[in-house]
């Protein structure tokens, strides 16, 4: 398999265990703490500390300018009748539950479409991955706006085969699609793992379920896809999260509004506009924690679930 | 004989047929290769479009662009777009937006380089109490949605008259604050075989001398890497910038585009694509110099784009 997944279970399994003298022991915690110093110092000052300082502002009100007032669970409570929430993120799942498939599905699909060899491998998956490396930028934002715009290209090249969607920027029901259509654009990132994956299945499997008269699909599903399985789930865990902190591209195509009528009012924008417009950053501490909890329980899931269709090749044999 | 085989299951001779490659006469294969770079080919022009179109389109007249005319073509190219964009906006040229922009992205480079190369040492190959700890942590954080720490960073730079200064934009990085490229260079010394620094310990080397005259020079692959996906991520990066200037002098290109779009709106759609262009070139430049490395780091460290 790919490293990643493989590697990330191991190491986060092992722990160092070499018996050291307690001399030795000595020194080397000296040295470890000096080498890991810009880490820890970052670690605590980035990442615990304001972690810490964003929990107890979502239990307050608080505008930057006067001191925290201690509201309890008053901005939870809010967050739940508050519509404009309850819309990003249902634009957010949304995204997250029909943008993500598809563009893993895109990924495998093109992943196995170059997985052999042929001449020009190394030109397709360039060419392929070119848009994960540009899709999150500012430009392509407006590019993407401007070919979906109405009249547009996109529009244009529709109405050519006499479909009429109605325009995507300006119509809300079309700027979900739009939005999706964008991610799955950048299935190269995905499709660069998967193939590496592809590559370590051995041959012979193949061979010998040919053999046995297997078609392609049958191969599909009884070789590659559990052969697979740790790639796939590695990238569908990192690409759902990866998904729920979409912002730029919503941002610029939205105006930094979220419109039209809310439907690209992503989760990360509303916080945004709550906490950096409205001031309203214990509100906004909410939401992020909100996140965070929803992604924990994402991530727990997906682990849990994991056991019974993620196949590690040490497992079975 | 591996060509004879036979059907066990349902599935008919033909299949076994049209799967076993080595059955495959040189016509068949031919047009089968024929077959494969027509599809692969279709797929790279319909993804590649999207760029295809605004480099073409930032050549054209605003007249062109949207609207009637659907053709990629024009017989009115000219530099003109380019021109009016790097005039830039709001009295700053498009220039010192790039400055800007450069001066973000080498920080970010160095920064991480030498922050992320020492911690991930420390990981990787001191044995100090609380290493396993440490290290889920930091694993932990790669999976953390960074929301959670704007809102008390914001406030904390705020309070220490940091806002708009290009502090809160780089004190991260030099903080290895991006655990991913910890990581990546963690497995990447794991992968040196350990007698290395055995020996240089008999010989009485410090960590420090190990480090600096052993782990670097073999760990040019991992420091490429990340210093591509470090500038690369820098230059794209729209939010911390968003978030943390609010003086058009200090703008990176990300947000200049931003400005640049909210003032013109569609009236000047040449400009702002050229200027789309503009801001995408050093990434197109290092993808098309670079991608070698880019795709195996992806395919070996599973980064993302």
């Amino acid at each position: 398999m790919t490293q990643t997944p493989t590697l990330s279970r191991r190491s986060q399994s092992s722990t160092p265990s070499q018996p050291r003298t307690s001399r030795r022991r000595g020194t080397d915690a000296r040295a470890g703490y000096t080498f890991l110093l810009p880490w820890l110092l970052g670690f605590i000052a980035l990442t615990v500390g304001p972690m810490i300082s964003s929990l107890y502002l979502s239990f307050t009100n608080y505008n930057l300018f006067d001191a925290p007032k201690w509201i309890g669970l008053d901005n939870y409570a809010t967050l739940f009748q508050d519509e404009r929430f309850l819309q990003s993120v249902g634009v957010t799942l949304s995204y997250v539950v029909f943008g993500t498939p598809l563009k893993l599905a895109a990924a495998l699909a093109i992943a196995m479409l170059l997985n052999s060899k042929r001449k020009g491998q190394g030109f397709y998956r360039s060419a392929f991955y070119a848009p994960s490396l540009i899709g999150a930028s500012v430009s392509i934002a407006i590019v993407w706006k401007a070919m979906f715009g109405d009249s547009g290209p996109v529009d244009e090249g529709l109405s050519f085969f006499g479909i009429d969607l109605g325009g995507w920027v300006g119509n809300p029901s079309m700027t979900m699609p739009m939005m999706i259509l964008l991610t799955v654009w950048q299935f190269g990132a995905p499709m660069v793992i998967f193939l590496a994956g592809l590559k370590q299945i051995p041959a012979d499997l193949y061979e010998a379920a040919s053999m046995d008269g297997a078609g392609p699909v049958r191969k599909f599903f009884n070789i590659t896809w559990p052969m697979l399985s740790p790639v796939i789930f590695f990238n569908l865990l990192m690409e759902t999260i990866h998904a729920f902190q979409i912002f730029a591209s919503a941002y610029i195509i939205s105006n930094g509004e979220g419109g039209p009528a809310g439907s690209t009012l992503f989760y990360t924008l509303y916080l945004y506009l709550r906490g950096f417009s409205d001031f309203r950053m214990g509100y906004a501490s909410a939401m992020a924690w909100l996140l965070v909890i929803v992604v924990g329980i994402i991530t727990l899931i997906f682990f849990k679930t994991s056991k019974s269709w993620v196949h590690y090749s040490g497992d079975s044999k | 004989m591996t060509t004879m085989a036979t059907p066990t299951q349902s599935t008919s001779a033909t299949s076994a047929q049209e799967y076993n490659p080595k059955s495959e006469s040189g016509t068949v294969k031919r047009i089968k290769s024929i077959i494969f770079h027509i599809v692969a080919l279709a797929l790279v022009g319909v993804v590649l479009y999207p760029a295809l179109w605004m480099v073409v389109s930032s050549f054209k007249p605003n007249s062109e662009i949207g609207g009637s005319t659907t053709q990629l073509w024009s017989n009115n190219f000219s530099f003109d777009n380019f021109i009016t964009a790097m005039d830039g906006i709001g009295g700053v040229s498009t220039l010192t937006f790039f400055t800007n922009s450069l001066i973000l992205a080498v920080g970010a480079v160095v920064g991480t380089v030498l922050s992320a190369s020492v911690s991930a040492y420390a990981f990787a190959r001191i044995n100090f109490p609380g290493r396993g700890i440490f290290f889920g942590m930091m694993i932990a954080t790669l999976l953390l949605p960074f929301h959670v720490v704007i809102i008390p960073q914001y406030i904390v730079f705020q309070q220490l008259g940091l806002v708009d200064t290009y502090v809160p934009l780089l004190i991260g990085k030099f903080l290895a604050a991006d655990a991913f490229f910890v990581f990546l260079m963690v497995q990447f010394m794991r992968g040196l075989p350990a007698e290395l620094d055995e020996a240089a310990r008999i010989d009485g080397a410090g960590h420090v001398r190990i480090f600096g005259s052993i782990m670097l020079p073999l760990m040019k692959p991992a420091l490429i890497s990340t210093s591509i996906f470090s500038f690369i991520w820098s230059w794209n990066d729209f939010l911390g910038p968003l978030l943390y200037l609010n003086t058009p002098e200090k703008y990176p290109l990300p947000l200049a585009l931003r400005l640049f779009v909210d003032q013109t709106q569609s009236s000047d759609y040449g400009a702002m694509i050229a200027m789309s262009v503009l801001a995408l070139l050093p990434v197109l430049v290092f993808f098309l110099v670079f991608q070698r490395y880019i795709v195996e780091g992806v395919s070996t460290q599973g980064l993302k784009g």
